[in-house]
Parts: structure tokens; C-alpha cells; sequence
């Protein structure tokens, strides 16, 4: 049967991206930021997972203005990198686990998750900027370690999902995961965050207390965690730290207990507090 | 308009649906400049281009005047003019030190610094005397 290993919650901060792609990271600037993921790209390689559902954003990439779904799960073949405006990252394009993502499909919209269903997408920093954080660097002809179902959810016009929504759709999917027949070891990315805002004259936010209890809250009382209100995200973590609901969908895929493996935060990337945890099911 | 338990924020346009609604073609103009084909139109003929987006007189002004806030304040949502900024070869953090009136540097330090505190910045009344 398929089951969850564990859940790795990190930001998806373009210049991160910008960083790799460019040789950048062993700069001053970006070098604490990357000190953080030497542990989580050894974590990756032993633990070796077959398929990551990864939860992200698009930014106006895929969708612009015109549709804007709520929660939009990937299920074609592949995820190419778009074209944000700057010409599509050079790396690999996501491979999805068409029939794993049917089955999530299938599983989480009689268990009353009225999700959108993609049969093709491109993929922007969102979702690419987790992956390569994680596997580090590719070369031409490279391909992700592993097969990748995106999940977007609408965290651009207000409201997105509530954190409550958000974990309960993470239960969902666990149960999608387990009642899954094939052997396939899964892991579940929340991402985006931590506290920024990137708009107007309170551009530059940035709340390390809060983001500090977040965390927390994750690891030690998910519930907690995922009653926190729209407005609180705003107030105190920027307009755009409201983007950390996505990490509930994540948190909410796992066991109760889980155990904290790992853990980095840093101020600044760009405009943006960098956040990273990994969470291990016991079981 | 009903009152938004939201509005109180200093310094941020909440894009929820009413300023969807008003920004919609804003929008829609700066998200068409995500492909290479459109930036190269508008790179040809920038009015003739942002013609074909029926915007507001004031929305088109604030696009041909760069006015980041401007476009905020009329609708527009930062993740679609940050492609109208992408088009400028404007990063998201240059973009930032625009929108808050200070220098490149001045607010790459201010990040670098640990950011703008969230002490005196929760509240519209904790901004009264600026
Ligand atoms: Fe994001």
C-alpha cells in the first residue's frame, strides 16, 4: 500500500530560484539561506520518496485573472517550468503520477473536497523553488528524483481556504494515500511563507516571533495551528504570509504526533523570511 | 461596502473580490505580459498595445506612469504587476523599495537588517502620526 512519510514545509521565494540559477549561493547573502538545506537534501536522498504532493501557489502563472480555483489538483503527465516573465527556469519538468493523482482526484471529492482538476498546467516558482531547494542543483538532462502531484491553492485573491479547510484536505488526501493499492512511499510539501508582504508602503514586514510560534503550533498542536484567522496572517505576518495556510494541507496528511527532524529559518531572501521544517511520521 | 475586519491594516491593499472587480483588466493587461510574444508587442507599441485592454483613463495613467501604488490603490493585485515590473526588468524586491519611497539600498539593508518590524506597523491608528 502507499503510505505518508513525512512532510517538509519550506518557502518558495523566486530569488531563491534566481540564486541557483545563477551560481549565486555561495555569496554572502545567500549563503545562510542555503546552509539550511544541506541537511533536508542528504534527508532526501535516504529517504528516497517515489511521489511528493506538492502544494503550492501558482502565481498568476497558470492562472491569470480569469479562473481562479480554489484548490487545483495536477493529474496530467507532466508540469513544465513556465515562463514567469523572465524566461521558464532551466530545470526539469515535473513528472506526475497520472493514476495517484486520479485516485487523490477521485478519493477527495467523495470525501466532499470539490477539488479543480488539471489535465494540463505549467508550473511556476512555486513549485519549482521547493523542488530545488530540496534536490539542489540539476544539470541539462537531469530529472527530478522523483514523481511530483501539484496541488494549487488560491492564496492570491482573498479569501483563500481556510487553514481549517486546508488541514482537513491534508486528512483527506492521507486517506486517498492509504487506501492507494500500489507500494509508494509519499511525501506531502506545503509551501510558501513564511511572514512577508510584498505590496505597498508596509512592504518588507517581517515577524519572527510569529513565524517562530507557527512553527511551533505545526509540529506541536496542528489544530491549534489551523484555527488561526485569515486576518491574523495578514495583520501580523504580511499580506502575503497569508500563503501559510498552504502548509496545514501538509500538516494535515500526517500523524498527530509527528517527530521534528529538522528546522531552519533565516531573514532576509529578497522580501521574504525563509522557513523550513521537516516532519517525520513515527509510524 | 460592508466594513472588513481587514481594513484596519496600514500600508496594504487586501485584494479581495471588490478590487478584483475593479482591477479585472488591469490585471488581465499585466498578466498578458508573461509571455514573450505579448512583452514584445508592448515592447513595439506600448499604447497601442495597452488599448487593447479596455483599463480605466486613471488605470492606463498609473501603467504609463509606473505608479506601483497607484495601480495597487485601482485595483491591481502585486503578483500581476509584478509581471508589468518583470517587463521593466524590476525585481520583486527593487519593486518593494519603489512601493515604499525609499532607495534600493536603503531598503535592501532595511531586509538585511531583519525587515520592518511588526512593532507600530499592525494598525491604521499606529500610522496616524506619520
Ligand atoms: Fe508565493
Amino acid at each position: 500500500m502507499a503510505k505518508v512519510t513525512a512532510g517538509v514545509g519550506v518557502s518558495h521565494v523566486p530569488a531563491i530560484g534566481v540564486a541557483m540559477d545563477t551560481g549565486l549561493t555561495e555569496q554572502p547573502y545567500w549563503q545562510p539561506v542555503f546552509e539550511g538545506f544541506k541537511f533536508s537534501r542528504t534527508w532526501m536522498k535516504e529517504s528516497k520518496p517515489d511521489v511528493i504532493v506538492l502544494v503550492y501557489n501558482d502565481h498568476c502563472t497558470a492562472f491569470s485573472a480569469e479562473c481562479i480555483p480554489t484548490f487545483a489538483l495536477g493529474c496530467a503527465a507532466e508540469f513544465a517550468p513556465a515562463d514567469e516573465g523572465w524566461g521558464p527556469r532551466p530545470v526539469p519538468v515535473l513528472k506526475g503520477h497520472q493514476e495517484l493523482a486520479s485516485h487523490i482526484a477521485q478519493s477527495v471529492i467523495l470525501d466532499e473536497f470539490d477539488l479543480t482538476i488539471m489535465n494540463a498546467m505549467e508550473v511556476d516558482h512555486g513549485a519549482t523553488v521547493p523542488l530545488s531547494v530540496m534536490f539542489g542543483d540539476m544539470e541539462e538532462g537531469d530529472e527530478w528524483p522523483c514523481l511530483v502531484i501539484p496541488l494549487c491553492v488560491n492564496v492570491v485573491q482573498y479569501p483563500p481556504p481556510t487553514g481549517n479547510r486546508c488541514y482537513n484536505l491534508g486528512k483527506a488526501i492521507r486517506r486517498a494515500v492509504d487506501s492507494y493499492p500500489e507500494d509508494l512511499q509519499v511525501m506531502v510539501f506545503g509551501t510558501g511563507g513564511m511572514s512577508h508582504q510584498l505590496q505597498a508602503e508596509r512592504a518588507g514586514l517581517i515577524n519572527p516571533e510569529w513565524d517562530k510560534r507557527f512553527l511551533d503550533l505545526l509540529t506541536e498542536d496542528p489544530v491549534a495551528g489551523s484555527q488561526i484567522p485569515h486576518v491574523e496572517y495578514m495583520r501580523e505576518a504580511g499580506s502575503e504570509g497569508i500563503e501559510m495556510v498552504m502548509w496545514h494541507v501538509m500538516r494535515g496528511a500526517l500523524d498527530d504526533e509527528v517527530t521534528e527532524v529538522h528546522r531552519h529559518y533565516h531573514i532576509p531572501a529578497s522580501n521574504t523570511a525563509v522557513g523550513h521544517i521537516i516532519l517525520e511520521n513515527k509510524s | 461596502m460592508t466594513k472588513k475586519d481587514y481594513d484596519d491594516i496600514p500600508g496594504t491593499f487586501v485584494f479581495d473580490a471588490d478590487r478584483s472587480r475593479q482591477g479585472y483588466h488591469l490585471n488581465m493587461f499585466c498578466s498578458s505580459l508573461r509571455l514573450a510574444k505579448n512583452r514584445e508587442a508592448m515592447q513595439a507599441d506600448p499604447e497601442g498595445y495597452m488599448a487593447g485592454f479596455p483599463m480605466t483613463a486613471a488605470q492606463i495613467e498609473a501603467v504609463r506612469e509606473r505608479d506601483w501604488n497607484g495601480m495597487l490603490a485601482l485595483g491591481g493585485n502585486i503578483y500581476y504587476t509584478s509581471k508589468l515590473a518583470a517587463f521593466d526588468k524590476i525585481n520583486f524586491q527593487d519593486l518593494a523599495a519603489m512601493m515604499t519611497g525609499v532607495s534600493r539600498d536603503e531598503y535592501r539593508d532595511m531586509m538585511l537588517n531583519g525587515g520592518r518590524s511588526i512593532e507600530g506597523n499592525r494598525y491604521t491608528s499606529e500610522w496616524e502620526d506619520k
